[in-house]
């Protein structure tokens, strides 16, 4: 038996022990705002926060969770768009949308240890995160714009 | 939107309007919508009667309405207005970034004057009589407009008309101002749209020359920027997707697919798969039969209860697989062979003049190959569906670009109707072209029947990568003899690749006219003699439909060999560019083939040219100081209707690494609906294309792939893509062409010529990486 916090909720896990974050997530929890990319940690579709931190979901296996706190998106947007989700929007990033959340996730975890990011620090940290769609200078956009509303 | 638990031939893309017929009905009282509309909603159908149908005479005699038993009438494209004032509109085509949800009732709403904050938008089903919902081709917003247009002016005069008639007053006092409203001139009454619902209900539809469009000028919305209708959504993660769906019951499967095209299993053992935690049984999957078309690959599903399980117990399969005669496909050999048939003469697509001759007098004569290989999708959504078949009916859950595909493929292989097939089209997390084909469909459907539960069939990302349907690889061999003044007098060029065709019909050896009119015929260089030619290849994958198909290979060749003209001149490639183009003019509409679309969008050098002209003043052509290792690229290519030119600014450093700190890309789409979303697209575009450029490449060993994730299939990242990505829209009340794809083909040759200037290293092979650089 695993217990952890998911978006605040006690959770205990009984399943298969080598079972990634991702699906128990999106399968057992049906919290599906998480997505499923690659499965390798090479996309971050699965991007959730780990103590506040950014982590890829789908290569955390529940066996390293114990007492783990996980915070998903749907967690962020619980009280209204985070200033993050706000710029995104205002900045419209989204095309198919798919990887965003993922994005979201990451940039959050960004602007935590650097609420003044760089172009350089951006495009260190967000470049583990792919987007087919191409929406890469707008996301950059968006994290700057964020950082701003939430210094 | 979606649960949460509890034959195709490839001249497609171009083919003309498939719409000749428009009728406008006021259905407010059918009661096919129930339980969307409330009584005294005014529901207005337009129904879009296909070509194909009409020209064979099947609805001619007393016209579409009276052909269709109306009790199984459904609309094409509906508008309905409720009592409260809130207007749903249809989409009717998949959404999969593209930005149809939000352009499509954009030209609705702007017709009817609705206010946009009070539209509600439904994702329509699959249904025939729709009309085309095969979302490719980069046609919605060409298709639809006038349809979408008229839909709205229509109902936006009979609300007028419910106005006037309450108020006792002509009709032509009244008028839908501000908005939402209908106002009389004459004094301060105003009606809201919900309030005159319930008599416009009871209005005939007004005749088509009653209807009066608005004029641009008075265009509120089309034209207008206006953000992604689902961004907000999408930003707070709610479930959208097909890979989101859920439902009670619902089992999950993973598929071991063979590895070889046409392999089949030869023999299985599954014990130890079987032992995995939440593995509940495997299913075989018969192989395809014929051709592959949209037929599962066959193979072994293992069912589960949750994804991973399904996965894990997979990987646990003990398969030994019969490959079959696509076993001896080596991509290292393949170029080989396809690079020899590009020297050879070819089956002829296109001749002006007499080449050979022209040839024969000598001269300056140029000459180069140009390479390409397969590319992947790799959408970052994986292929995904849920199914659920309940005896004689089915429903089906899924991404897809082509529902009406959906129901074909799942009644086919389930031996059931199209019409018992519901496919709700969830949003699609990228397509680019490969969720055309509904063989992922059809595993759920197969599974489901099989185990009489709803079974979510997952692809990993390994799924997607290996058994994708190819974009094709492909040869081109391009010759040319230059006069004094470096002017081409003769061009030749051959292109070799496997067709599309082949997925549908094996012994497809030949490009068909879609493939060989994506920028290999016409040209549109002023040329005294020119010779395209195609040569035959055989394929040993799937090949199929990505983002702008062939115009990437061809565009790359034509663009390239262009630039390499230019220095063999010794002249500036953009003022050799303009040379080639020629003066203005509109191309012969009979020397290519695109039937039925040159009237309305003739292809007109003249906006090549002022697109061409308009980057390099952009971008500063000529004007601006490069660094040592720096270089700018320029390339012009008009595809999917629309004239696009490129300029790629590339930096590249003594050890290869290539760095693009800058694109300016000028778009003439005719009218365009959506200038946000058509910025997007090209934005989007350039990152595509520096992914096929850099590192795309996909290759066979033995018949089978050898890429399977993103490690060994890289695409591109922030740090990699290019930084700035400036996009200029021409302004035109030319009709509306294409954007979700256009943007891709002129990128490639444009950063390989950037390379060229930087360098002096010509790139005649894609990607990149395997030219040294990085």
């Amino acid at each position: 038996m695993i217990h952890l916090k998911v978006n605040g909720v006690e959770r205990a896990f009984e399943g298969d022990p080598d079972m990634p974050l991702l699906w128990y997530l999106r399968d057992i929890l049906g919290l599906t705002g998480t997505k499923f990319g690659c499965g390798m940690a090479l996309c971050g579709a699965c991007t959730v926060l780990q103590n506040g931190t950014a982590v890829r979901s789908c290569s955390k296996r529940m066996s390293t969770l114990a007492g783990a706190e996980i915070t998903t998106i749907e967690e962020i947007s619980v009280h209204g768009p985070h200033a993050v989700q706000a710029a995104w929007v205002h900045v419209n990033v989204p095309q198919c949308g798919y990887c965003q959340p993922g994005q979201i996730m990451q940039a959050i975890s960004l602007l935590k240890t650097k609420p003044a990011a760089t172009d350089g620090d951006i495009d260190d940290v967000m470049s583990g995160n792919i987007c087919r769609c191409g929406t890469y200078q707008r996301i950059r956009a968006a994290i700057h714009e964020a950082a701003k509303e939430m210094a | 939107m979606i649960p949460t638990a509890t034959s195709k031939i490839d001249t497609k893309a171009l083919a003309p309007n498939r719409i000749s017929k428009l009728t406008i009905e006021n259905v407010s009282r059918r009661g096919f919508l129930q339980g969307m509309f409330s009584a005294g909603a005014v529901v207005l159908c337009a129904r879009l009667v296909p070509r194909p149908l009409w020209a064979e005479g099947i609805l001619a005699e007393g016209g579409p309405t009276a052909a269709i038993d109306a009790s199984a009438f459904r609309p094409s494209l509906w508008v309905g207005i409720q009592t409260d004032g809130v207007v749903y509109i249809v989409a009717h085509r998949s959404e999969m970034g593209n930005g149809v949800r939000t352009s499509l009732p954009r030209i609705l709403a702007d017709e009817l004057d609705a206010d946009w904050a009070r539209v509600h938008v439904v994702q329509g089903d699959g249904d025939e009589r729709y009309g085309s919902q095969d979302t490719d081709g980069s046609h919605s917003v060409r298709e639809f407009f006038d349809a979408l247009r008229e839909a709205g002016a229509t109902a936006r005069l009979m609300l007028v008309r419910a106005a006037a008639q309450q108020w006792g007053v002509p009709e032509s006092q009244c008028v839908a101002d501000p908005v939402h409203v209908v106002s009389d001139r004459n004094s301060t009454r105003k009606l809201g749209y919900g309030e005159l619902a319930s008599a416009a209900a009871k209005l005939p539809v007004p005749k088509k020359e009653e209807v009066k469009l608005k004029s641009p000028a008075d265009w509120r919305y089309i034209g207008k920027p206006a953000k992604g209708l689902d961004a907000p959504d999408l930003c707070a993660g709610k479930p959208m997707f097909g890979m989101d769906v859920r439902l009670e019951g619902m089992l999950y499967a993973a598929v071991a697919r063979p590895p070889v095209l046409g392999g089949k299993v030869k023999s299985l053992d599954d014990k130890a798969a079987l032992q995995v935690l939440g593995v509940k049984r495997t299913i075989p999957i018969d192989p395809f039969t014929a051709s592959p078309a949209a037929q599962p690959l066959g193979g072994v599903a293992v069912i589960a209860d949750n994804t991973w399980s399904a996965f894990k117990g997979r990987n646990k399969l003990q398969i030994a697989w019969e490959n079959g005669s696509h076993g001896v496909y080596n991509s290292t050999q393949f170029k080989k062979e396809l690079q020899e048939t590009a020297r050879q003469p070819g089956k002829l697509v296109h001749s002006v003049g007499d080449v050979d001759a022209e040839f024969a007098k000598g001269g300056k004569i140029v000459e180069a190959e140009y390479f390409a290989p397969h590319l992947a999708h790799a959408s970052m959504e994986p292929p995904v569906a849920v199914a659920d078949v309940q005896g004689e009916k089915v429903t089906v859950w899924l991404p897809t670009q082509d529902p009406q595909g959906v129901q074909e493929q799942v009644a086919k292989a389930l031996g059931t109707k199209k019409e018992d097939v519901t496919c709700h089209v969830t949003l699609l997390g990228g397509g680019f072209g490969r969720k055309s084909l509904p063989d992922y469909a059809v595993e759920a459907a197969v599974l489901s029947k099989k185990t009489g539960k709803p079974v979510k069939v997952v692809w990993s990302r390994e799924d997607d990568i290996k058994f994708d349907y190819f974009h094709s690889v492909a040869a081109m061999y391009m010759k040319a003899s230059l006069d004094e003044a470096g002017k081409p007098k003769a061009w030749l060029q051959r292109s070799v690749f496997p067709p599309i065709g082949s997925t549908f019909n094996e012994s497809a050896v030949y490009g068909g006219d879609g493939e060989m009119s994506m920028g290999w015929n016409p040209l549109p260089f002023d040329l005294p003699n020119f010779r395209a030619e195609n040569g035959k290849a055989t394929a040993h994958v799937r090949i199929g439909w990505l983002r702008s198909v062939a115009n990437i290979y061809h565009a790359f060749a034509v663009q390239s060999f262009a630039n390499e003209l230019a220095y063999a001149a010794n002249r500036d490639p953009f003022d050799y560019l303009l040379a080639l183009l020629g003066p203005p003019r509109i191309l012969d509409s009979a020397a290519h083939a695109q039937p039925g679309i040159a009237e309305k969008y003739p292809y007109d050098i003249g906006r090549l040219r002022h697109v061409a002209e308009l980057v390099a003043d952009k971008s500063g052509w000529g004007k601006r100081k490069l660094g040592k290792g720096s270089g700018m690229g320029i390339a012009v290519h008009r595809s999917f209707l629309t004239y696009v030119a490129t300029v790629v600014e590339a930096e590249v450093d003594s050890s290869g690494a290539v760095r693009i700190p800058q694109v300016h890309t000028v778009v003439d789409a005719g009218i365009v609906v959506n200038p946000e979303m058509v910025r997007q697209q090209f934005e989007g575009a350039a990152v595509f294309g520096s992914s096929i450029a850099r590192t795309g490449e996909i290759t066979a060993t033995g018949g089978a792939i050898d890429q399977s994730n993103f490690s060994d299939y890289p695409v591109a990242r922030m740090n990699d893509a290019p930084v700035h990505t400036d996009i200029h829209i021409v302004e035109s009340a030319a009709p509306p062409a294409g954007v979700g794809e256009p943007g891709v083909p002129p990128f490639v040759p444009a950063l390989c010529n950037a390379i060229f200037a930087a360098t002096g290293k010509r790139v005649r092979e894609l990607p990149l990486s395997r030219n040294g650089f990085a």
